[in-house]
């Protein structure tokens, strides 16, 4: 159903992805798994024609998606998103609809079809209770149920799922999940990116484990998530034992690696702050980002990366509420990097416990050297940042004044 | 009558215009300030319509002021739209960043040229401040034709406008050709507004304060939204020129859009009934 053949992508001189083949048949359930930044997000965008492929290729059903028109992947290929931005006030009906869009011309009416694929969707996931609520008025759980409802009515023959679960309970993760089981018994295929290794495991039918752009593993559940499999990827100490009630495998992170424990937040956007991301994802550090405007060049890195960030809308003055979990994220990040030169971005390092500066110009001096407080490497270049980073967090006095090589 | 039916016909068809155009643009933008001028259709009427008030050369093609305004409109928009393109995707953050540069770079034209406007002074800033004061026929007959039209095919993207409500990509996966319909729904508001823009100046707030006013009583849905925003346009409009002429000394009409309009919207937002698309 999906073939994936020797896929590599690459946005400027990161390789998100490298020689990937993938294949997800009808009646199957794939999980996706892999840390942060591994390129999950990205090979479920190839799938669904947002991005184009370097090399290689991605077909559906035998159709190569970009050869097809979006309408006609549409039909083919639904896509259940992290996180909708629905905040406005459209009843729950009209947007489960919408899941009619690729069967539509421009001047049609809502037909009976639809309307009978939109009702049923609806009362599949258990969302028709309150279908003529506003989308902007139900609960997280629910608006996600909403989005599968969306999914389930444009009648695909392949589902993608991007960490459908992420922000849900317990409760409406397995929802989810069990969704996503009844839609492929109905011989469709699925193809689930997802956190949790040990609910990965109870609900799919196979796994692939990515890590840095590259696949790892694919195979079933036991084989992928062999405990050399787990620790190479992620960085850390597994142990995978038998789940006691559902008998498939449940990895139980035991300790990890110290270097790779640290929390690390970047401030400053652009092509800089971009590199920094990119740099440090690849190195494996938890990442967090921002304030970064929409449309910024780091909040794209960020996302290719599966980053948490902090955004705000372009023009619109920083919220307080996201001024307020910046500085929560700075404060409580193990090492700060300051990759912008304006005075927000200076004041919030001030929270800082450790800081690495980042500068790419050779040479240039620090803007108003605002942070004397708080002991500084420095770095002119990004191919140093990882190290000095790691630098800092050992806690070594040594300052680094690295020349730039450019 | 033959004074004012084609006035309050003109105020209509304007109204109409700018509140359709307001409403495609909030919509496309997904940002509730975004307003028919946001990127530069109204500053490039203005620029067309001042140059060729006080420059002293010929314009090509014996365009008149309205046809100087239409085409500094469509010209700007289009350069703003070329400046936010690259590789052929138009990210709304880019369009908007530049439709504000190229908005203060014609201001500063249009400021050089009102330092020489001399004897034109007057006639600029009237035109500027937008008026329906020498409506005749004939501006109603270039400019309904085009609204109508313009407006017949917005009413068969509303659909993709409400599809583009849950962001580029999820509209992507539900079928929708995003560059393309950006593209389509940005020429085809800049027409609009610029047909409105060239025959009566830059009014004001209509654009603004009309979508999110009838947002507020038929909801967020463009179906239904676009052509009631249009016709609500057309109404106010009409009555804010009615107000204008009524008093002793007649005013132009978009400073009573925007001085009734404003303290409006400003209630809307105190009341919190205004606050998001």
């Amino acid at each position: 159903m999906i073939d994936v053949e020797e896929l590599s992508i690459a946005f400027g001189d990161v390789q998100a992805l490298s020689d990937v083949n993938l294949t997800v048949e009808r009646g199957e359930l794939v999980g996706l798994v892999g840390p942060n930044g591994a390129g999950k997000s990205t090979l479920l965008g190839t799938i669904n024609g947002l991005l184009e492929p370097t090399a290689g290729r991605v077909t559906v059903d035998g159709d190569d998606v970009t050869e097809l028109s979006a309408r006609a992947l549409a039909r083919q290929v639904a896509t259940v998103p992290q996180e909708t931005s629905l905040s406005f006030a459209f009843p729950v009906r009209d947007v489960v609809a919408m899941g009619r869009t690729p069967y539509r011309s421009r001047f049609e009416r809502v037909s009976r079809t639809d309307r009978e694929h939109a009702d049923r969707a609806m009362k599949r996931t258990d969302v028709a209770r309150f279908a003529d609520r506003s989308i902007d008025a139900v609960s997280g759980g629910e608006r996600q149920r909403v989005v599968v409802a969306r999914a389930l009515c444009q009648d695909p023959d392949a589902l993608l799922l991007d960490e459908p679960t992420a922000s849900l309970d317990i409760d409406h993760q397995v929802r989810i999940l069990s969704l996503a089981r009844e839609f492929v018994a109905e011989g469709r295929a699925a193809l689930c990116a997802i956190h949790d290794l040990s609910l990965a495991a109870r609900f799919c039918d196979r796994l692939v484990l990515v890590a840095d752009g590259q696949l790892l593993a694919a195979g079933t559940p036991e084989s992928v998530l062999a405990e050399e499999h787990v620790e190479h990827a992620f960085g850390t100490e597994a142990t995978v034992t038998s789940h006691p009630v559902t008998g498939t495998p449940d990895v139980t992170v035991t300790e990890r690696q110290s270097d790779r424990d640290a929390h690390v937040h970047v401030l400053g956007g652009g092509h800089t702050a971009a590199r920094a991301i990119a740099a440090l994802a690849t190195a494996g550090f938890s990442i967090s980002a921002g304030v970064l405007p929409d449309g910024d060049r780091a909040l794209d890195a960020a996302r290719a990366h599966d980053i948490e960030t902090v955004t705000a809308a372009p023009f619109a003055p920083v919220s307080r509420a996201a001024r307020q979990e910046v500085t929560e994220s700075v404060r409580t990040a193990d090492c700060v990097v300051l990759a912008g030169t304006d005075e927000t971005n200076h004041a919030l390092a001030e929270h800082a416990r450790r800081l690495v500066v980042v500068r790419e110009v050779a040479g240039e001096a620090i803007a108003g050297e605002r942070t004397t407080d708080i002991e500084t490497a420095r770095v002119t270049d990004i191919g140093e940042l990882v190290a000095g980073v790691e630098a800092r967090l050992d806690g070594e006095p040594r300052r680094l004044e690295t020349p730039a090589d450019d | 009558m033959d004074l004012r039916l084609p006035r309050i016909t003109l105020a209509a068809v304007v109204g109409f215009a700018l509140g359709a155009s307001g409403t495609v643009m909030q919509g496309f933008f997904r940002n509730p300030m975004a307003d028919p001028s946001i990127i530069g259709v109204s500053t490039g009427a203005a620029t067309g319509a001042v140059a060729w008030i006080v420059l002293p050369i010929a314009t090509p093609f014996a365009l008149g002021l309205q046809g100087a305004a239409f085409a500094g409109a469509l010209i700007a928009a289009f350069g703003v739209y070329l400046i936010a393109t690259e590789g052929g995707r138009t990210p709304v953050a880019t369009l908007l960043l530049a439709g504000v540069a190229v908005q203060t770079f014609l201001g500063a034209i249009i400021s050089y040229l009102l330092i020489n406007a001399g004897e034109s002074l007057e006639r600029v800033t009237y035109w500027l401040m937008g008026h329906l004061h020498n409506a005749g026929w004939d501006d109603v007959m270039t400019t309904l034709p085009v609204a109508l039209v313009v407006f017949a095919v917005l009413v068969a993207y509303t659909r993709d406008l409400n599809v583009l409500l849950l962001g580029e990509n999820e509209a992507h996966s539900l079928g929708i050709e995003v560059e393309r319909s950006k593209r389509i729904l940005l020429a085809l508001s800049s027409v609009l507004t610029a047909g409105a823009v060239a025959v009566s100046g830059v009014i004001g707030f209509v654009g603004l304060v009309v979508p999110h006013v009838m947002r507020l009583l038929v909801g967020p849905d463009h179906r239904i939204l676009l052509p009631t925003s249009a016709l609500a346009g057309s109404v106010f409009l009409v009555a804010a020129d009615t107000l204008a002429r009524s008093g002793p000394a007649e005013l132009p009409v978009g400073i009573v859009t925007a001085a009734v309009g404003a303290p409006f919207f400003l209630y809307l937002l105190r009341r919190r009934e205004v606050h998001a698309l």
